[in-house]
């Protein structure tokens, strides 16, 4: 134990334990990094669907709506999202095995991952709310009446010129959002599910090499960030183009 | 990638909104009265029909997990701000040697999931430690045995790191004439930063400041997967004796709804204790 182990053992120690065949775990990372990729996308998509409704709501719904919609973005964005997991993950397979039984059905056996795109998406719908209302709101009332005057029906508005007319607004929120959804996977690590920091802590706790397989994490984690930036950079250029920078000159 | 906002952290509470004396002065309208009904018959229902003769059991660990809780959260929260006036001032305005080394710290801290951070220093820096003989030897060994120290490091340097990114803004935001005028007055240097900047940046950043505490409430539970016991790990605890699967977890949810709440109503006050004028 006295210096073989963790920094001592050098660099190229530290290969052996990370390299992605057999005695190595870097296959465990990388498909708990798969597992993250997976539940982050399908929570984000899932909360865009959640946002979408809740802005919906909260601008055009009727007075009941829009406070249901102030007490779902409230109470979520107010409870910790490891209390929020694990009420919807263990309460809510419970919640929903009862039911089933109740109605005289077999309990079912929920899937991590679906349970994990569910919870993570439901905490996300809140956020994404606040961001889609905001840019619904900083579209030019002129365009929405414009297109009302046309006689487009809602849906058709919604489809030709709300949603592209709001999605620069939208898209430097969204991108935050994104981050965080790949980030909250994490805490699926407290409930069990192997996602990256679960699969790291397996393979840290049978090495015993905390730090390499932590800092590792870490650099995938890292790497996914600055990636994603500069994809959602691009992405925002091209949504914005044709429009004047709104970057404050601080 | 100089203004590149990685992570802002623009996701406030809705502090900022103008509910002053026109809110009271408003009536219920009778769909609200309705649904507090509801809310009321909910609450009411959930006390009946649920479980709760465990809770006078739990009453005394419950209040020191508050305690800690709470206790973590004020000193990350000073801590961190501590920290993030000079890495936001190194953005700000500091040469490249200084202003680099902070981007990246904070890129770092926000680019990895606060899990990972807190088991890298708990795990990884804890099993480093006991390598050393002249660590062990130290009078700080008993304190780095412990789990809260990792905790409180952890939650400080991810305040810190979020917060630097909102410093940054707030100290590039103050008007350059204010600081020319000061400089015209013949103020030295840290008076400048003491009397003129810092108090406008803290004023520009106060909404935030305010969001990203409670989001550092939100971190908190965290430290339960460390062995901290705080009011998440109480409730853990509470569910592992009792077999309750709902009850400890929506008196936690209801728990942490109130110290937020406590949180918005004090950065309100703090607010409003600074006049301010719309320019």
């Amino acid at each position: 134990m006295a210096d073989a182990s963790i920094i001592p053992a050098g660099i190229t120690g530290m290969f052996d334990l990370l390299s992605p065949v057999a005695p190595g775990w870097g296959a465990n990372l990388l498909r708990g990094l798969v597992r993250s990729l997976q539940i982050a996308l399908g929570a984000f998509g899932m909360g865009l669907m959640i946002g979408t409704l809740g802005a919906y709501g909260k601008l055009y719904g009727g007075p009941i709506v829009r406070d249901l919609a102030a007490i779902y973005t409230t109470l979520v964005r107010a409870i910790p999202e490891l209390v929020m997991i694990l009420l919807l993950y263990y309460a809510g397979t419970d919640l929903i095995n009862r039911i089933l039984e109740g109605m005289g059905y077999q309990r079912v056996d929920i899937s991590g991952l679906v349970a994990g795109i569910v919870v993570l998406g439901f905490v996300q719908g809140a956020y994404a709310t606040e961001v889609l209302r905001g840019a619904i709101k900083a579209i030019p009332q002129g365009e929405i009446e414009a297109a009302r005057a046309y006689g487009m029906s809602p849906v058709l508005m919604m489809r030709r010129i709300t949603l592209p007319a709001m999605l620069p607004h939208a898209l430097p929120g969204l991108a935050n959002l994104w981050l965080i959804s790949t980030k909250d996977t994490a805490l699926l690590a407290v409930v069990g599910f192997s996602e990256l920091t679960l699969e790291t802590r397996q393979a840290a706790g049978a090495t015993k090499a905390y730090m390499t397989f932590y800092l590792a994490a870490g650099a995938l984690y890292l790497f996914v960030t600055l990636f994603s930036n500069v994809i959602l950079e691009w992405v925002e250029k091209r949504a914005r183009r044709g429009m004047p920078s709104v970057r404050e000159a601080h | 990638m100089t203004e590149a906002p990685l992570e802002a952290p623009i996701e406030t509470f809705p502090i900022h909104k103008d509910t002053g004396p026109n809110l009271q002065a408003r009536k219920l309208p009778p769909h609200r009265i309705v649904l507090i009904l509801i809310g009321l018959a909910l609450v009411a229902s959930a006390a009946y029909f649920m479980r709760w003769e465990w809770l006078p059991n739990y009453g005394g660990l419950i209040l020191q997990g508050l305690w800690r809780t709470i206790w973590i959260l004020c000193v990350t929260v000073f801590l961190g701000f501590l920290l993030a006036v000079p890495l936001g001032l190194a953005q700000a305005s500091g040469p490249a040697i200084v202003a680099i080394p902070a981007r990246w710290f904070c890129t770092v801290i926000r680019g990895t999931p606060l899990l990972v951070q807190l088991w890298l220093l708990y795990y990884g820096l804890g099993s480093l430690f006991p390598q050393y003989p002249w660590i062990r030897g130290s009078e700080l060994w008993p304190y780095l045995r412990q789990a809260w120290p990792y905790a409180v490091l952890a939650l400080t340097l991810s305040y810190a790191g979020y917060e630097g990114e909102v410093m940054r803004g707030a100290f590039a935001g103050v008007p350059k004439g204010q600081l020319e005028s000061a400089r015209a007055f013949g103020m030295p240097r840290f008076t400048i930063f003491r009397r003129i900047w810092l108090p406008q940046a803290i004023h520009r950043a106060l909404p935030t400041l305010a969001g990203e505490a409670v989001l550092q409430l939100k971190s908190t539970p965290l430290v339960a997967t460390i062995t901290v016991v705080d009011l998440y790990s109480v409730a853990s605890r509470v569910r592992q004796d009792t077999f309750l699967t709902y009850e400890p977890l929506l008196l936690l949810a209801a728990g942490y709804l109130v110290i937020t709440g406590v949180i918005v109503f004090l950065f309100r006050r703090v607010e409003r204790l600074i006049p301010s004028k719309l320019g």
